[in-house]
This record gives C-alpha cells, sequence and structure tokens, in this order.
C-alpha cells in the first residue's frame, strides 16, 4: 500500500513526488511514456529575455531531485482503470494493480484533433508529433512541410523545426468546418497571434502586439493582412489563407492551399498546389482528464482551462477524499505552472497523509502564492481568461461542497 | 539508405555516443538507438508507414507519437494492437505492420444508420432488442 500513486511523470507529477519524498511518503509515481519527463521533454523555446528553456536541462534537474530522494518511478505503464476501495484507491495498469491511499491524477494534456480531408495519409502528424520527434527523438519529420493551425503552440513548434533544420513552406489555417471552428476564423487566430506577438521578431507582429489590442485595429490587421504572410523567424504566417486538402496516394505529396476571406470563407479559384512531404497540424490543447471521470470525479466545463476539468480547490484537492489533480489536466498551461502545481499538490498530499505536520499549512499558503507568480510571470499563456477560468472551477469546487 | 537523424542541434547539441539496437520491421532487419521507440526508429530509416487500415486497406502512420490516438499500433513479438510510439526497441524485436483484416459482416457507408433513433429502428426491425 502506497501513501500516494502518482499518475503522470510531467512536471506537475515529478514535482508533487519530490514535494511528497521530501517528508518521507511512500511513493509512486508510473507514466506511460518510455522515458520521464511528459511534454516538457519537448519544449524548446527562447524567453523574451532571450534565455532557453530546454524541457531536457528542466527534466533533468526534476530527475536528479526525485532521484536523490529515492523516488520510485516506473515508466512504461499504462493505467487504464480506477477504482475507489475502503482505503483508498485501486490504479489498474498494464502492469498489475496498484494499491495506494491517496492518488493524484497529473496526465496533462492532450491535442485536440482537426480533421481536414487526407489527414489519415502517412506523413500527416499533430504538432506536438513533431515536437517530440525533432527535440526528444531527434529524428526528422520530413523534408518540407506545412503547419495548419496558427496558435502560440504550433508558431512555437515550428520554431523548433526551423531550429532543427527541418524546413517549412508555411503556416496557414484550416479550411472552415463544423469541427475546425474558431481555428478556421481569420479573425479569432488574430487575437491569439496579439496574444504571443512578444515573441516574434518581426515588426510588424510587435507592432501588432502594442496596438491591436484594440478590436478595431485587429479587424483592420486582418482586413489588410500581407498576401504573403507575416513572417516570424524567415517563415510566412497566413492567417487569410487555408489548407482545404492534403494530397497522396501512399503518404503525403501536397496539399492545396486557398485565400479565405476575413471571416473564413473560401475564395473561389484560388486554389494552389504546393509540395510537401509532411502536414503538422494544430487543434490546441485539452485537459487529459478521463481516469478521473472513471473514478466519479466530478467535472466542469471551462474554456478558459481548454475544455472539462475535474472539479478542484486552490490546493489541488477535489471533492473526492484522497483524490488530487495537478498540471495540465487542471487547465492549459505553461509547464512552469504545472511545476509549481505539482509542489502544491504534493505539499496538500502530505498534509492529508501526516495532518499537523510541521509547518504545512504555512508552506501551502507560500505554494498557492507561488503558483499565482508564476502563472502572472508566464511568457507563454495558452488562454487570456486563464485568471477567469480559475476562479470558476474554485467556484464550482464550494458549490459542490455545499450541496 | 535514409538517414533522418538530427546529428547536429544549435541548442540542444551534437547527438552522440548512441547505441545501436537492431531490430526486425515485416522481416527486415533496420538499426534504431537505444531509447528510440519503434515510431522514431523507422522513421529515422525512412520508414513512415505503419500498418493499413484494417478494412480499407487505407496506408497510416503515427498521429499524435504521445500514446493518445492508437493510429500507430503495430504488432511485436507477435502482440497485436502495440503503440509504436511508445514502445522503446529492444535488441532482435520482431515489429511487423498492422494488416487487413477479413470483414465478415461487410456493409456499404450508406447503410449505416445516422443517429442512435435509427440504429434501433434497424435493429428492432429484426425483433431482436439491443443490448
Ligand atoms: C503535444 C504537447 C506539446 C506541448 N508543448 C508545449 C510547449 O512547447 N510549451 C509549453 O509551455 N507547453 C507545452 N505543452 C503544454 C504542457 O501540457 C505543459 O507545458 C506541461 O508539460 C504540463 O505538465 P503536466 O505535468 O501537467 O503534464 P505532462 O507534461 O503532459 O505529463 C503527463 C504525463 O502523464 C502521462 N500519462 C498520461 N496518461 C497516462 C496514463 N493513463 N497512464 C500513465 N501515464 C499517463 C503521460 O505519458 C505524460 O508523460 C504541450 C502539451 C502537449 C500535449
Ligand atoms: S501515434 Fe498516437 S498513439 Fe501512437
Amino acid at each position: 500500500m502506497y501513501d500516494v500513486v502518482i499518475i503522470g511523470a510531467g512536471p506537475a507529477g515529478l514535482s508533487a513526488a519530490i514535494a511528497c519524498r521530501e517528508s518521507n511518503l511512500h511513493v509512486l509515481v508510473i507514466d506511460e511514456f518510455p522515458k520521464p519527463g511528459g511534454r516538457l521533454l519537448g519544449q524548446l523555446h527562447q524567453e523574451p529575455t532571450g534565455e532557453w528553456w530546454n524541457g531536457i536541462e528542466e527534466t533533468k534537474i526534476l530527475m536528479d531531485k526525485a532521484t536523490t530522494l529515492n523516488t520510485e518511478i516506473k515508466c512504461g505503464i499504462s493505467a487504464h482503470h480506477i477504482e475507489k476501495t475502503d482505503h483508498g484507491y485501486s490504479v489498474h495498469t498494464n502492469e498489475g494493480v496498484f494499491e495506494s491511499e491517496n492518488l493524484l491524477i497529473a496526465t496533462g494534456a492532450a491535442e485536440t484533433a482537426v480533421p481536414i480531408p487526407g489527414w489519415t495519409l502517412p506523413g500527416v502528424m499533430s504538432i506536438g508529433a513533431a515536437q517530440v520527434m525533432t527535440n526528444v527523438h531527434r529524428v526528422r519529420v520530413g523534408n518540407k512541410g506545412v503547419v495548419v493551425g496558427v496558435n502560440v503552440l504550433s508558431a512555437a513548434i515550428a520554431r523548433e523545426l526551423q531550429l532543427a533544420g527541418v524546413e517549412l513552406h508555411s503556416m496557414a489555417l484550416p479550411a472552415s468546418n463544423p469541427v475546425t471552428k474558431n481555428h478556421a476564423n481569420p479573425r479569432k487566430v488574430m487575437e491569439g497571434l496579439v496574444r504571443i506577438a512578444h515573441l516574434a521578431p518581426s515588426a510588424f507582429i510587435r507592432f501588432g502586439s502594442k496596438f491591436a489590442k484594440a478590436e478595431w485595429v485587429r479587424n483592420i490587421a486582418v482586413s489588410f493582412y500581407p498576401k504573403g504572410g507575416v513572417k516570424m523567424w524567415g517563415m510566412p504566417i497566413h492567417i487569410r489563407k487555408a489548407i482545404v486538402q492534403i494530397n497522396g496516394t501512399e503518404k503525403v505529396e501536397s496539399v492545396t492551399m486557398c485565400d479565405i476571406t476575413a471571416d473564413g470563407e473560401i475564395v473561389k479559384g484560388s486554389e494552389k498546389i504546393i509540395e510537401v512531404d509532411f502536414v503538422c497540424i494544430a487543434g490546441g490543447l485539452y485537459p487529459l482528464a478521463e481516469l478521473a471521470s472513471v473514478i466519479g470525479c466530478p467535472f466542469q466545463y471551462v474554456e478558459e482551462l481548454g475544455g472539462h476539468v475535474p472539479v478542484h480547490n486552490e490546493q489541488m484537492e477535489t471533492p473526492l477524499e484522497g483524490l488530487f489533480v495537478a498540471g495540465n489536466i487542471t487547465g492549459i498551461e505553461s509547464a512552469k505552472v504545472a511545476r509549481a502545481q505539482g509542489t502544491l499538490a504534493g505539499l496538500s498530499i502530505v498534509k492529508q497523509k501526516l495532518r499537523d505536520h510541521k509547518d504545512i499549512n504555512a508552506k501551502i499558503q507560500q505554494a498557492v502564492a507561488n503558483v499565482q507568480a508564476v502563472r502572472d510571470a508566464a511568457s507563454i499563456q495558452f488562454h487570456p481568461g486563464i485568471d477567469e477560468g480559475r476562479k470558476k472551477i474554485e467556484s464550482a469546487f464550494e458549490e459542490y461542497k455545499i450541496s | 539508405m535514409t538517414n533522418n537523424r538530427i546529428t547536429d542541434h544549435p541548442v540542444l547539441g551534437k547527438l552522440e555516443n548512441q547505441t545501436p539496437v537492431k531490430f526486425t520491421f515485416d522481416g527486415t532487419t533496420y538499426t534504431g538507438f537505444e531509447g528510440d521507440t519503434i515510431a522514431s526508429a523507422l522513421l529515422a530509416n525512412g520508414i513512415r508507414q505503419l500498418r493499413v487500415h484494417e478494412e480499407t486497406g487505407a496506408p497510416r502512420a503515427i498521429y499524435c507519437n504521445i500514446g493518445h490516438c492508437f493510429e500507430c499500433r503495430v504488432t511485436v513479438d507477435d502482440t497485436d494492437g502495440v503503440r509504436a510510439c511508445m514502445t522503446t526497441i529492444r535488441e532482435n524485436m520482431k515489429v511487423d505492420s498492422g494488416k487487413l483484416q477479413a470483414v465478415p459482416f461487410k456493409s456499404k457507408p450508406e447503410e449505416w444508420p445516422r443517429t442512435y433513433a435509427e440504429f434501433e429502428k434497424s435493429s428492432k426491425k429484426d425483433g431482436v432488442p439491443h443490448v
């Protein structure tokens, strides 16, 4: 019987494990990926200060700490079912059942699929797939590609592909359909671009970031968007062009690109064939939360957090006794926030297990403040309304407690 | 032989001192590096296609590369449905691509029920309630 089983060895799970081991709890961390680190492993971006955020190095720091504390971490194990028992939780995996008093689910996020005709062809992959291939496995995903979907994640990863010497023709939007919705709407995409503009060394975009806070300016920017796209790191970003189809028989051979109006309507007769051998689709992220729903944790849909999230409070507790959540399962934010949330969840688990342990309450308060401070300072923000989203989920927790 | 390795990287540095690992894919021997997944080792060798769609035979490869979509399922040492993107290669591992399957009750998409109500109606017709 473990004091806590942690599902997910990403920045949240590892940080929580460290906090629990520091108080000598009996901890098991499992992860289905062959290496610990989660999605942190693939991350590689330059902060506005010029410093590199290198996920492999950041993972190493966490792993060194966890190893020094003799943390039991098992990789290559998938949790596929959880049961509530009289003593806590049973975690069912491909390597047997693990019993634990407390459970932390830190499974992170998944990418929203964006179906466009031809997307099942070999050579089409999600943008995150390309990130992992490039930075973790060090394998080129192709010779020349196109990125479908313009958002903070795809812009960051497009840059990572460029750094690794993989050529990209451009980034463009997906063609509008009932699934692609906002991703295919130039006005909505422009709103997002404005938020990542400080990461781009382009005068045009920096101009945008200063002035396009007002909707009318953004509308002008969308209406008069340059035909050749706006270049970020020398690569054209098109928000008035869409990929309508991916072509090929055995694998990707080309894409069909069209001009679109400011509202995302396709301009007839504007089709162009662009030869590429890979396509990356970027549909954004959502919390990977199925395991929490399997044990009956209540959920709330909060758009600002990226979708359906398990109800939880500021201390990362859910309404189910002994069940905690941390990281992107609680809402889509950067790895630094996930790490801070992990530490906080770890401390809450220590409190749950040891009750009046030393100055635990003061430590928890400090960790809560730290999560907020890291959030406020984040250079990558996935949703502008993150604070509002956090408030919504916390009040859902309060309501749940009352009812 | 295709080599899609990123050996030099301006920030991540050089890829050095890798341990080679041999495995087979559909009977052909390939070499990857220790720590590679089946998917990454194959792509490093220029192989994208991992399976065909069981019914249509259409070619398929990785999509998410992190275990979520199951598009990459292959057969490893005679166990089928293994995710190529989550499984590390081992010396002499036998990997086979996902194959076309027999379809005992072939139907045309036009015949598929579009809504649950339609589905219920069609199954009631046979007098067999759906369980
Ligand atoms: C493809 C992708 C790319 C991203 N790129 C960036 C980026 O470049 N920059 C950025 O700031 N943020 C990025 N993010 C956001 C990212 O989620 C956070 O930065 C951060 O990694 C979240 O940490 P976490 O610990 O919550 O989850 P993760 O880092 O995702 O770790 C969760 C871990 O849980 C494991 N897991 C999930 N389900 C199970 C299960 N059932 N059984 C066992 N193990 C399981 C996973 O294998 C994974 O290792 C990306 C997210 C994704 C999905
Ligand atoms: S590519 Fe998605 S599960 Fe392997």
